[in-house]
């Protein structure tokens, strides 16, 4: 027989760590509010038959925020046969307040005490046979961290049979609470009945819809609800949160003894480094570390010997003599070594910057330095309609947008969260930054050209986030950005690795999957012709299907100053997976497979580009939607075909009229060329552009936030 | 007065949180209630929003939600 155990608690309890612990599983562990984000399933190391379900962290058990009702809806659906309550115990207070929610959905609960190392080191006491007694729930200390204690936790969530106690409000509460009960049929016989209670008296209405509640019962409860609001004056929410803390801040009076008073070291450091003065230096000087060591130190070296020496060389060849030995046709051998080492290869030496950069960024989140910027920069991405938790996801989607859009999911704001989701794409990730190399060689190494594509793409950022933040669409209920700073700590070598991994591991699957389809597409698509049969591939003489799809489509790119039809192919593969850009063109031009240094490029370059149209290819490349797997991310993470389809749309005709522009202006302020129809129809957007930049905000100063008048 | 207006180094005692609905409740579920005391921290590099220590966290929140916190100094 199975038996499942949920594991929830706050954002940064530990929850994660534990998890990890019990499971031995690589989930994603980090030192920000709010690292888990959707529910993970895992198998007891020590017992196969035991289940551990981890929880996103929440604070409250209300139904507000995403994780909020994910949590509570596997709560009182699922039914789990116990809960571990996983408790910060140097944040005891707010800790214990979700808690207090738990202990009534009549579910037998164990509180794992964390980090109580913290605790003694902060000379605290914690009188734990104390608190058990005044929670009426069993309480284990643990170290998820330091894996003690955690055997003994879960034979007690095992052994444990009985519903929790309940905590009392105060009198007053408690007779509206029965009068609730009696009101509603079938409450009673609840297991959950305290905390459905509850919610019916806060007028939660997911719990009113549940019921199935007529017109009348809902008019009692709400005259219930009115005459609380008179008696308290406060809402029934506000009367429940504040009797939970009252109750709480009893408890804790009782069974806590605080130690040292004064700052502690993660304050002290906290001081210099969220300083008035020094917090933007530092931060910047971080940044430019993490790039240097992840791009200059590793990725330079490592990716030119990943890509030329280990795929290109090594692999490739011994590939070839092992088929060519094994007497395979020489078709297969090319599909083989050219398709599929060739595409598959060039994605996988992106491997090493990305890993670098991840580990960087994963050893930043676990120190607890990630909320701290988002504290930094709230009020500079505020102006542009995100919110300091965007840059996380923003900065993610430097190295890959797929985990960068998954990670917006810790923005309360829905607004914020699906704007952020929008325009983390526009930076230029690991792949795209192959198809700026190709280029690079071209320009020559102008010292303005590798930040030129991060400043547009912090520019295209900004100019969404104030084009759209004006429009209906994204104008919604406002939600406060309330953040917990947590404490800073060591980071610990293993929940980075492990972290790292979970996030290459998105990317080395699509490179297994999406990314070989599609080199063994264009393959097929390049040695067939349109007379169905298999062609050699040598040069665009050729009536392949691909140069005559190519030809077709390649009128859509003329505006943009590349509709010549290979740049053509290549840009509308690259919809695909941006990884392929830079191979398709050279494929489709005859040079084979190339890497993005390959010197034949140079010429081609030379030959079918001017200055101007690169930077329009670049640019619509770098704007454009990222890649297949980014739109299913952005398709799961929207969870509504209205703003997928808005975003992608948006991410089309933002990059094709940006580009168009650069285009068209650089053709004839720097180039000298006669204007045209098109230069006409680029003034124009320009224009539009400009209007939606600076039209006013009419949403600007409405908040639907009623203050309630004061009584004394 | 309400926390925006509020002092760093100071503390406070909370008297009221207005607004209703996700906003109020969100405060209040981290622990802003009637009675609780605020530390003021710091402001952030820009201006806002503000670090505040509560019930022994710490705690970052933007001036315009701040404004639906009342509260009154407490002298120590």
């Amino acid at each position: 027989m199975s038996y499942t155990i949920a594991l929830a608690g706050n954002p940064n309890s530990g929850k994660t760590t534990l998890f990890n612990a019990l499971t031995g599983s690589h989930q994603y562990v980090g030192n920000w509010p709010g690292v888990t984000v959707e529910k993970k399933t895992g198998e007891y190391k020590k017992d196969t038959s035991i289940f551990f379900t981890d929880l996103p962290g929440i604070y409250s058990l209300s139904p507000y925020t995403l994780e909020e009702v994910v949590s509570r809806d596997y709560l009182l659906n699922e039914k789990p046969d116990a809960i571990i309550n996983v408790v910060d115990a140097s944040n005891i207070e707010r800790n214990l307040y979700l808690t207090t929610q738990l202990l009534e959905l009549g579910i037998p609960t164990v509180l794992a005490l964390n980090m109580m190392d913290v605790v003694r080191k902060n000379k605290d006491r914690i009188d734990v046979a104390k608190l058990e007694r005044d929670l009426g729930c069993k309480i284990v200390e643990i170290s998820a961290l330091k894996n003690e204690n955690i055997d003994t936790l879960v034979n007690e969530a095992v052994r444990l049979s009985q519903k929790p106690a309940q905590l009392s409000f105060s009198e007053g509460v408690e007779n509206f609470l029965s009068e609730i009960e009696t009101m509603v049929p079938g409450l009673k016989s609840n297991p959950a009945n305290r905390f459905l209670v509850v919610k019916l008296f806060e007028l939660d209405s997911k719990i009113m819809d549940h019921y199935q509640l007529d017109k009348g019962e809902r008019e009692k409860l709400q005259a219930i609800a009115d005459r609380a609001d008179a008696m308290y004056d406060d809402d029934t929410e506000g009367i429940i949160t504040d009797e939970r803390y009252t109750n709480i801040t009893a408890i804790v009076g009782g069974a806590v003894k605080k130690g040292q008073t004064g700052l502690s070291t993660s304050d002290k450091i906290d001081k210099i480094v969220t300083n008035r003065f020094l917090a933007l230096p530092i931060f910047i000087a971080i940044m430019t570390c993490i790039y240097y060591i992840a791009i200059g130190v590793v990725g330079g070296p490592v990716t030119d010997w990943v890509n030329d020496s280990l795929f290109g060389g090594v692999i490739s060849e011994s590939a070839t003599a092992f088929l060519e030995g094994m007497a395979v046709a020489p078709w297969l051998v090319s599909l083989i070594v050219d398709g599929i080492i060739g595409g598959v290869g060039g994605v996988l030496g992106f491997l090493p910057i990305i890993a670098t950069l991840f580990l960087l960024i994963s050893i930043l989140e676990d120190v607890g330095y990630m909320a701290r910027i988002a504290f930094i920069l709230d009020k500079i991405f505020r102006r542009f309609g995100l919110s300091g938790k965007s840059f996380i996801p923003i900065l993610i989607g430097t190295g890959c947008s797929v985990p960068g859009i998954i990670g917006t999911r810790t923005i309360e704001n829905d607004n914020d969260r699906r704007m952020t989701i929008a325009v983390a794409a526009f930076m230029p990730c690991g792949a795209k930054t192959e198809i700026i190399a190709m280029f690079a060689a071209v320009l020559g190494g102008a010292f303005w050209y590798g930040p030129l594509w991060y400043f547009g793409g912090i520019v295209a950022v900004i100019i969404t986030g104030i084009m759209l933040k004006k429009t209906k669409r994204f104008h919604g209920d406002p939600a406060p950005f309330v953040m917990e700073l947590p404490q800073y700590h060591f980071p610990s070598i293993v929940n980075c690795l492990k972290a790292t991994w979970t996030r290459c591991k998105a990317f080395i699957v699509k490179a297994g999957t999406v990314i070989l389809l599609c080199t063994v597409a264009i393959w097929v698509l390049q040695n067939i012709s349109v007379h169905g049969e298999f062609v050699s591939w040598e040069s665009d003489s050729v009536d392949s299907l691909l140069s005559f799809i190519g030809k077709k489509i390649a009128w859509i790119f003329a505006p943009l100053g590349f509709g010549e039809w290979k740049a053509a192919v290549a840009t509308v593969l690259g919809l695909v997976a941006k990884e392929v850009v830079v191979g398709t063109y050279g494929v489709v031009a005859g040079l084979g497979e190339v890497g993005a240094d390959d010197p034949g490029l140079v010429p081609l370059i030379q030959q079918n580009f001017n200055t101007v149209s690169i930077l329009a290819f670049m640019f619509f490349n770098q704007l454009t939607i990222p890649c297949f797997a980014a739109m299913g991310a952005i398709r799961s993470e929207m969870n509504d075909n209205k703003w997928f389809l808005f975003t992608v749309g948006y991410q089309i005709a933002f990059s094709y009229t940006i580009a168009l522009m650069i285009y068209q202006f650089g053709r004839v302020l720097v180039l000298n060329q006669p204007a045209t129809v098109w230069t006409g129809i680029a003034f124009v957007i320009l224009i539009g552009y400009i209007y939606f930049l600076f039209r006013p905000n009419k949403y600007k100063d409405l908040r639907t936030v009623q203050v309630r008048s004061v009584k004394e | 007065m309400t926390l925006r207006e509020a002092i760093v180094g100071k503390y406070y005692s909370v008297r009221r949180i207005n607004g209703q609905g996700p906003l109020k409740r969100r405060i209040m579920d981290m622990g802003i209630t009637k009675g609780s005391e605020i530390y003021i921290r710091k402001v952030a590099p820009l201006g806002d929003p503000v670090q505040i220590n509560i019930r022994n966290y710490e705690l970052s929140i933007r001036r315009d939600d701040a404004e639906l916190i009342e509260i009154e100094e407490i002298v120590k």
